[in-house]
């Protein structure tokens, strides 16, 4: 039933001992730029079929955490674990971590010269070497399912902001990942078109995909999350339920944000 | 799946139709009824009006380009026909009977130029690509070819082409090495590929780091390695960009074979130069210099129809 979510049985089957190792676990991770620390002492569990929220103003350093998990940045100190697997360890493969996350990006990143099927079938095809129709069998599939069908053929400059980041987000799944990264990715598209990119992360959340999402919007995060974590120069200031956290906030510096943010109507 | 029917309207709204029908230019043509849409639309008086204005001024346009242009030809033939040496110019350059024996010779070595360009191309094109590729080797391990492949670009790139030529014609061989050709064609061809594949690797290196990184960073978080991010990603994106000025390095390359005769090859130029310096008549080479022009018009209005064909294809780095 499931297209488009994680691969089923080996990894994410039911068994217990394998339950309990959360798909991503960061420790004391600190990052810094030149002298600037950007991340300091981040702690984090994301168990398996959960979706987390990176909330938190701009600077903050969702973006940050998000390409140190993707190593697409070396952390300074601490460990990332995927599926209990030390990632951060010189030794790792890192092309091979990577086909194991998935990651969209706020503006999209699709690749101008490449036709929307091109585009999703470009890893299936290249990375796990999936034969040509298979991959775009698969691919038409998860278009067709998000009614983007006819657009198979176009180039992305042709497609809507909205289109275009729910290719983005069809490319980014259409290898099975273990783990999604979502950063700001409705950020850059006006307003009337968030819904439909929202809407795919919620069907992918009923996939039981595991995500983890950077994200301006709030009403969303309260939605879809499992878990908030309210990130504030660098550190993880607040972390729990969205009931918690959006509810009752403890600490002064989430409540002034989410006064900020519900003044911004967001919330 | 909860994508439902009214989700996707919403995305279908927002998207354009596939195209709108033409621009509203004014070279239209002309006041288009109630075709393309039956609402019933008739052009109002004023959009008439409009457009006959536009035709008129169009018409005006056309008629002050053409009378000053055969004005100004008018003024330069006048000018150069009444010039003192005009008579003794005409004889010595634009003599019809010289034009007429030099011909055939010239077109037989224009053979020559012609082939040199096809192989070359060839070679510099592929030479081009690869030394660019070398610099943008990324890890310590690789430090001397980068160093190597940038010493070579450097040096080549600042060198004359016509020193190239004569050092490699004349130098080569003076170097007696078993094995090596004496051929003053093939020295002046490697000359040539010499300074001009220096020339193309810039223009890759240009075009591989005009692509934008979160290209590169979005298929390496793909899972794809930096060879194939390399490959499928940046390098197509690149080699689309510099296509026109790879080609302008052509034409150039075109002309530039003429040089090869410095080394003694029969080319067009020394085809030329050899019924000039024997019968004090320069009229070949005016013949041989029209020629060069004659071939390289039509690479270059090919240059600029492929550099517009893609821009209508694709407008490059609309998703970066
Ligand atoms: N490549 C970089 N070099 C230097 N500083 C950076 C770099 N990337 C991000 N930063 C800094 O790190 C901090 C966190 O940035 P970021 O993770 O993008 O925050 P967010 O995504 O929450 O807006 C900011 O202060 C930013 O200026
Ligand atoms: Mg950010």
């Amino acid at each position: 039933m499931s297209a488009i979510g994680p691969k089923s049985g080996t990894a994410d089957g039911p068994e217990p001992a394998l339950r309990a190792e959360p798909v991503l676990r960061m420790e004391a991770v600190r990052k810094t730029y030149g002298g600037t620390v950007v991340l300091r002492d981040i702690a984090l569990e994301v168990p398996a079929h959960t979706v987390t929220a990176l909330i938190g103003a701009s600077g903050s350093g969702k973006s940050t955490l998000l390409r140190c998990a993707n190593l697409l940045e070396d952390v300074d100190d601490g460990a990332i674990l995927l599926d209990g697997q030390d990632i951060t360890d010189p030794r790792t493969d890192v092309d091979e971590v990577r086909r194991r996350i998935g990651v969209v990006f706020q503006a999209y990143n699709l690749f101008p010269h490449m036709t929307v099927l091109d585009n999703i079938t470009l890893a299936p095809r290249r990375v796990h070497k999936e034969p040509r129709e298979q991959a775009e069998g698969r691919a038409r599939e998860l278009l067709e399912r998000l009614g983007l069908a006819d657009r198979a053929h176009e180039y992305p400059d042709r497609l809507s902001g909205g289109q275009q980041q729910r290719v983005a987000l069809l490319r980014a799944v259409a290898t099975r990942p273990r783990l999604l990264l979502l950063d700001e990715i409705t950020a850059a598209l006006d307003p009337e078109l968030v819904g439909e990119v929202l809407a795919v992360v919620r069907d992918l959340k009923e996939e039981g995909m595991t995500m983890v999402i950077a994200t301006h919007e709030m009403a969303f995060a309260r939605e879809v999350a499992d878990q908030v974590c309210f990130l504030d120069g660098g550190i993880v200031l607040e972390r729990g339920t969205p009931a918690e956290v959006f509810g009752a906030p403890s600490r002064q510096r989430t409540q002034e944000f989410l006064r900020r943010i519900t003044e911004a109507g967001r919330l | 799946m909860t994508v439902r029917d009214g989700q996707e309207r919403g995305g279908e709204d927002v998207a354009p139709p596939p195209f709108p029908p033409a621009g509203p230019g004014p070279a239209g043509p002309g006041p288009a009824g109630g075709k393309g849409g039956d609402d019933g639309y008739r052009p109002s008086a004023r959009r008439i009006a409009r457009e006959r204005y536009r035709r008129t001024r169009t018409r005006r346009a056309f008629a002050v380009a053409s009378a000053s242009t055969l004005l100004t030809a008018g003024a330069l033939y006048a000018l150069i026909v009444n010039s003192p040496g005009w008579q003794r110019t005409r004889q010595t350059f634009f003599d019809a009977h010289y034009a007429r024996i030099s011909l055939h010779p010239i077109l037989h070595g224009l053979w020559l130029n012609l082939r040199l360009l096809a192989v070359c191309g060839a070679i510099v094109l592929v030479a081009g690509l690869l030394m660019a590729l070398l610099r943008t080797l990324r890890g310590p391990v690789f430090f001397p070819v980068r160093a190597l492949a940038t010493a070579y670009v450097d040096f080549f790139r600042g060198l004359p082409l016509i020193i190239c030529i004569l050092l490699c014609v004349f130098g080569i061989p003076a170097l007696r090495l078993t094995g090596v050709t004496n051929n003053p064609v093939l020295l002046g061809a490697f000359a040539l590929c010499l300074t001009y594949t220096a020339y193309v690797a810039e223009v890759f290196r240009a075009g591989i780091e005009s692509v934008h990184p979160s290209q590169r960073a979005a298929a390496r978080s793909l899972g794809l390695s930096n060879a194939q991010a390399m490959r499928y990603v940046v390098l197509p994106q690149a080699v689309r960009r510099v296509v026109p000025p790879l080609l302008n390095d052509l034409v150039s390359l075109q002309k530039d074979t003429g040089l090869v005769s410095i080394g003694g090859a029969v080319d067009a130029v020394y085809a030329a130069q050899i019924i000039a310096s024997r019968d004090f008549n320069y009229t070949p080479y005016v013949i041989a210099g029209l020629i060069f022009v004659a071939i390289t018009i039509p690479m270059t209005r090919f240059t600029d129809w492929v550099a517009a064909r893609m821009n209508r294809r694709q407008s490059q780095g609309g998703a970066v």
